[in-house]
C-alpha cells in the first residue's frame, strides 16, 4: 500500500519520506528546517499545529532547539509562514492523497496558507482508495475534511502547470510506521 | 442565422489562441491515461443512474438537504428566482456591513451575473480562482467552464496584471501566477464574506463538496466569518456514498488528473479564527433546474458533473471557443443549460454550431446524449417558429421523390459550365464560399437507379436489397456498381427496390423530425416487400436511418404502427464492409492473390462510428482485400461534412476539412477510404482543391476487382 502511495503522491508533485520511529521523523524535521533556514523572521518561520504525534513530546525543549519553530497557529502567523506542520489522519494509496479532518481551524489556516505543508502520516492509515477512505471518514463526526492531493496548482493560463498559487507550493508527507495514537 | 452571430464567428476563427493550447494538451491522450485501470463505462453509468435518481427525487432532496443542513447549523434557502439569491445576498451584505467579498468559482453565481449586481450596490466582489480573477479583470466571461481564460495568451494576461499592480510584468507564466498570489491572498484577508459553489451537495448529510487544484476554495470558506455557497439543485445528490464515483469521475475528465488538487467536505458551520462559528449561508437554487427534471427528454442533461469534456473533445469549440455561445455556458451542455437557464430562443443561432458528430456523447462521464438533446432544442424551435422557408422547401423537395429526382437531373445539366474532371472548382458570386477550399462533386449524367437496369447479374437464390440512398444515386453512382459487383462475387443476387427514396436524416438532422417520420414511411414498405436475406447500404448516414433512428422517429411522430416493421427492417440492414467482412468469415468472398496494392488510411464517418457501431469491419475487410492499412491521427473526428451543416456553417465546415486533410497527408497513404459518401464528397472535393495525389474512395470502389 506504502509503496503505491507513494508513486502516486510523487507523481502530482509531493515529496514522501518514511521512517521507522518518531524519533527519526523528528530528526528529519529538525534536518529539514536547518536546509530551509528556518529563523523567527516573517516569512521564515514555521509552525506546528497540535497533532497527536506530539504528546509526550517536550515542545518547549523543540521550540528552544529550534529558533523560529512556533507551537502556536493564528491567521495572522499562518500567512507570513514559511512552513507549516499538521498531521493528516489518513492517505490513500491510489492517488496519492492524504485526507484530515480540519474542522479545528488551525489546521485549516496551517494547511492553506504556508508555503511548504508537511503533513505527518502514521503509515498504517493508509486505504486503497477513496470509497475505503469515506467509509473510514463521515460528515456525521466530521465537519470539514480535506483531501489534499500534492502542492497547490493552476493551469488557468495557456494549459501551462504552474505550483502554488494559493495554497502551499510543497508538500512533504513524513509517514512514520509507529507514530503511535493509530487510528483505524 | 443572424448577421451578428455569423459576424462573431469570423472573427472567432481569427484567433486560434484556444485550438493551439488545446493542442499542445492533447487531452484525449492525457484523459485516456488518466482512466488507465478503470472501467469508464460502469463508472458512468454508476454516475448516471445515481444523479437521474436525484433528479426524479430533486424536491424530496433539497427538503431533505435543507432538514439536515439546518440541524448542523446552516441556513438554507431554496428559491427558484434569480432575483431572489441576488437579494439575499445582497441584504446580507448589508446587515453585516460588507463590503468586500471573496469568491471561489461558482457557474451558479455567474449565471445570475452576481458581480455585476453586489456592484451596483456598493460591493465589491473578487473572484480568486485564476482563471476566473483574469477573466473579471478582462471584463468578460469564462470561455470555458473548468478552465475560464483558456482563450487568453500569457501576454494578454500579463498586460491585464500590469494594469492591475500598476507596474510592467514579464509574459513568464511562472511569475505571473505568483503576482496573482500575492494581489489575491490580501483580498482573502480583507474579505468579510467568502461565496463559494458546490461541485456537490449530499442530501443524508447537508454536506457540500467543493474541488479546487488552486486551493482558493479552502480560503473563501476559512477566512472570512461569513460563507455562502451557491448550489444549482443539480448538485444535489441523495447519499454520501454517491459522491465517490462523481469523485473519481471528475478530475480525471475534467483535467486528466488522478484527483484534484483539494476536495473538502463542509457539513455545517465550523470555528473562526477568533473563536466565534461560521455563519454559513447555503442557497439552494432552482433556475428552471425542477422543471427541465420534469421533462422526460431533458431530465439526463442534470446529471451533468461540470467537467467540460464535451468541450474538450468538441470539433466546432475547438475553432471557435467559448464566447460565441453568447452566455456564460459554453460548448455543447452549454447550449442545452442556456436553452433552459436563460430560454430556447437563446439558443435560436448557437444550435446550429453542432454538426452531430457525437464526439462529446463518447466520453461524457454523465453519460449525456448531448447531440441528441441539441436536436430535441432544434426540433422544438422548428416547431415552435417553424423552419426558415428555403429549408422547408428543400426539405420538402427531397420527400417528394419524383420532383427531387426530376431537378436534379436538371441540375446535371446547368451545372456543365462549371464543371471539369468530375469535380466544380469555382462557382460564381455568392455561391463561391462553398467551393473555396473545396471541389464540389458533379451530379451524375446518369442515376445509379438507370445504370442498375444495365448491370448484368448472376440469378441466385440469395438475395439482398440495395438501399442507395441519395448521394449514390446521384452523385456516386458508381459506388452503386462496385457494390453490386463485389456482392456477386460472393454469389449474392442484388435487388433494388425502386420506391425507395431520402433516408430522412436531413430532415432529422434539422429538427424536423415529422418529415423524417414521413421518409421512414416511404421507405419501409418497399425495402420489405421482397423476401431478401440483408437490406444493403454502403452510406453510413442512411445506416443510421435504417438501423437505429426510424424506429424512434415514427415512435416521436405517433406513427407505432410502422414500428414492428421498422424494427424487422433494422435488424436486417447491414452496412457494406459489415455484410463483406461477414462474407469473408463465410470463406464466400477470397482475395484474388496475396499482393500488398497500396497504402491506405481509413477516415471512420460519424455515423458509422458512432451511429451505427461499424469500424473494425471495414478496416479488417480492406486489409484482407490486399490493402496495407496506415491509421491517421484522429482518424474518427469529423471530417466537417455533417450533410447541410457545410452550406449552414461553410467556413467552421472548411476549417475541420483543412485538419482533416493534414492528417491524411501525414499517412503518406495512396487512398483515404470512408464508408460514408458525404465524408467522400467533403474529402475528395477538399483533395482536389489542395492539389493532393491522395485519392478518396469509398470501400467497395477499392475492392471492386479485389476478390475471385
Amino acid at each position: 500500500m506504502f509503496t503505491q502511495f507513494k508513486v502516486k503522491a510523487e507523481a502530482v508533485g509531493s515529496e514522501v519520506h518514511r521512517f521507522g520511529t518518531k524519533a527519526e521523523a523528528l530528526d528529519f524535521i529538525e534536518r529539514f528546517f536547518k536546509e530551509e533556514d528556518i529563523n523567527d523572521a516573517p516569512g521564515s518561520y514555521a509552525l506546528w499545529a497540535d497533532s497527536p504525534i506530539l504528546k509526550g513530546v517536550d515542545i518547549k525543549a523543540l521550540e528552544k532547539k529550534i529558533p523560529g519553530l512556533k507551537f502556536e497557529v493564528t491567521r495572522q502567523l499562518a500567512k507570513e509562514a514559511k512552513v507549516c506542520i499538521t498531521q493528516v489522519d489518513w492517505g490513500i494509496a491510489n492517488t496519492g492523497t492524504v485526507a484530515q479532518d480540519s474542522t479545528a481551524v488551525d489546521q485549516r489556516l496551517a494547511a492553506a496558507l504556508p508555503w511548504i505543508h508537511i503533513a505527518l502520516l502514521s503509515t498504517d492509515t493508509i486505504v486503497a482508495d477513496l470509497p475505503a477512505l469515506m467509509s473510514r471518514m463521515h460528515p456525521s463526526r466530521n465537519r470539514y475534511i480535506t483531501l489534499t492531493t500534492g502542492p497547490s496548482r493552476t493551469a488557468d493560463i495557456e494549459r501551462v502547470l504552474a505550483i502554488g498559487v494559493h495554497g502551499p507550493e510543497r508538500l512533504v508527507i513524513v509517514c512514520i510506521d509507529e507514530a503511535g495514537g493509530k487510528k483505524s | 442565422m443572424t448577421k451578428q452571430f455569423t459576424k462573431s464567428i469570423q472573427k472567432a476563427l481569427k484567433n486560434q489562441n484556444l485550438a493551439g493550447i488545446l493542442d499542445r494538451w492533447n487531452y484525449p491522450a492525457t484523459r485516456t491515461k488518466a482512466y488507465e485501470g478503470i472501467d469508464f463505462e460502469a463508472l458512468r453509468t454508476l454516475i448516471a443512474e445515481r444523479k437521474s435518481y436525484a433528479a426524479d427525487h430533486i424536491n424530496e432532496l433539497a427538503a431533505q438537504f435543507k432538514k439536515v443542513a439546518e440541524a448542523r447549523g446552516a441556513k438554507v434557502i431554496r428559491t427558484n428566482s434569480t432575483q431572489v439569491v441576488k437579494d439575499y445576498i445582497t441584504s446580507l451584505c448589508k446587515e453585516k456591513g460588507v463590503k468586500k467579498v471573496v469568491k471561489s468559482k461558482s457557474m451558479a453565481s455567474e449565471e445570475i451575473h452576481l458581480n455585476k449586481h453586489l456592484a451596483r450596490h456598493g460591493i465589491q466582489a473578487d473572484e480568486t480562482d485564476l482563471g476566473e480573477w483574469i477573466v473579471q479583470l478582462a471584463h468578460q466571461t469564462p470561455s470555458h467552464f473548468v478552465m475560464p481564460a483558456l482563450h487568453l495568451t500569457k501576454e494578454e494576461i500579463s498586460d491585464l496584471f500590469s494594469k492591475e499592480v500598476n507596474k510592467p510584468l514579464s509574459n513568464d507564466i511562472q511569475q505571473l501566477v505568483k503576482v496573482a498570489r500575492k494581489e489575491l491572498r490580501e483580498k482573502f484577508f480583507n474579505a468579510e464574506l467568502g461565496i463559494s459553489g458546490a461541485n456537490i451537495a449530499i442530501a443524508e448529510t447537508g454536506t457540500i463538496v467543493t474541488v479546487t487544484n488552486e486551493g482558493n476554495a479552502r480560503l473563501v470558506t476559512t477566512l472570512p466569518k461569513i460563507h455562502v455557497a451557491i448550489v444549482g439543485l443539480e448538485k444535489l445528490v441523495a447519499n454520501y456514498a454517491d459522491a465517490a464515483p462523481i469523485l473519481i469521475a471528475l478530475p480525471k475528465s475534467a483535467t486528466s488528473q488522478l484527483m484534484t488538487s483539494y476536495v473538502t467536505f463542509i457539513t455545517g458551520p465550523t470555528p473562526n479564527d477568533d473563536g466565534s462559528m461560521k455563519d454559513l449561508h447555503i442557497i439552494l437554487m432552482d433556475n428552471k433546474r425542477t422543471e427541465m427534471a420534469r421533462d422526460p427528454k431533458f431530465k439526463q442533461a442534470l446529471q451533468c458533473i461540470r467537467c467540460a469534456s464535451c468541450l474538450n473533445v468538441c470539433p466546432v469549440y475547438r475553432l471557435v471557443g467559448g464566447h460565441v455561445f453568447g452566455h456564460i455556458y459554453t460548448g455543447g451542455i452549454g447550449t442545452i443549460l442556456t436553452a433552459w437557464f436563460i430560454e430556447l430562443k437563446a439558443t435560436e443561432d448557437i444550435q446550429g454550431l453542432c454538426i452531430g458528430c457525437g464526439k462529446c456523447k463518447e466520453i461524457c462521464p454523465g453519460k449525456i446524449d448531448i447531440p441528441e438533446l441539441i436536436l430535441e432544442i432544434r426540433r422544438r424551435l422548428a416547431t415552435k417558429q417553424g423552419l426558415p422557408f428555403i429549408y422547408k422547401s428543400a426539405l420538402s423537395l427531397i420527400n417528394n421523390r419524383k420532383l427531387f429526382h426530376a431537378m436534379l437531373r436538371a441540375a446535371s445539366l446547368a451545372q456543365k459550365p462549371f464543371v471539369k474532371d468530375g469535380f466544380i472548382r469555382h462557382l460564381p458570386m455568392f455561391l463561391s464560399g462553398l467551393s473555396e477550399y473545396r471541389s464540389l462533386p458533379t451530379i451524375a449524367a446518369v442515376p445509379f437507379r438507370e445504370l442498375f437496369k444495365k448491370i448484368r447479374q448472376p440469378a441466385s437464390k440469395t438475395k439482398v436489397a440495395f438501399f442507395s440512398g441519395c448521394a449514390i444515386e446521384f452523385v456516386f453512382p458508381k459506388i452503386g456498381e462496385a457494390v453490386v459487383k463485389v456482392l456477386n462475387k460472393a454469389g449474392i443476387e442484388v435487388l433494388f427496390p425502386e420506391g425507395q427514396s431520402c433516408c430522412g436524416i436531413p430532415h432529422w438532422g434539422s429538427g424536423a423530425f415529422d418529415m423524417a417520420a414521413l421518409a421512414a414511411a416511404h421507405n419501409i414498405k418497399p425495402l420489405l416487400e421482397n423476401d431478401v436475406q440483408y437490406v444493403v447500404t454502403a452510406c453510413a448516414t442512411c445506416a443510421t436511418a435504417l438501423k437505429k433512428e426510424w424506429p424512434h422517429v415514427l415512435k416521436g411522430e405517433n406513427m407505432e404502427n410502422l414500428i414492428p416493421k421498422a424494427e424487422k427492417l433494422a435488424a436486417k440492414t447491414v452496412m457494406f464492409s459489415e455484410l463483406v467482412s461477414k462474407l469473408i468469415e463465410a470463406k464466400k468472398l477470397t482475395p484474388k492473390d496475396r499482393q500488398k496494392i497500396a497504402k491506405i488510411t481509413y477516415h471512420d464517418s460519424c455515423h458509422a462510428k458512432r451511429h451505427a457501431g461499424i469500424y473494425k469491419e471495414p478496416r479488417a475487410a480492406l486489409t484482407t482485400a490486399g490493402y496495407e492499412l496506415k491509421e491517421m491521427f484522429e482518424n474518427d473526428t469529423c471530417c466537417g461534412m455533417g450533410g447541410s451543416y457545410t452550406v449552414k456553417q461553410p467556413e467552421l465546415s472548411m476549417h475541420m476539412l483543412k485538419r482533416k486533410l493534414k492528417n491524411i497527408e501525414n499517412t503518406g497513404a495512396e487512398y483515404v477510404s470512408a464508408e460514408c459518401p458525404g465524408c467522400l464528397i467533403q474529402l475528395a472535393g477538399g483533395l482536389d482543391k489542395s492539389g493532393s495525389k491522395i485519392k478518396a474512395k469509398h470501400p467497395a470502389e477499392l475492392m471492386e476487382e479485389r476478390f475471385k
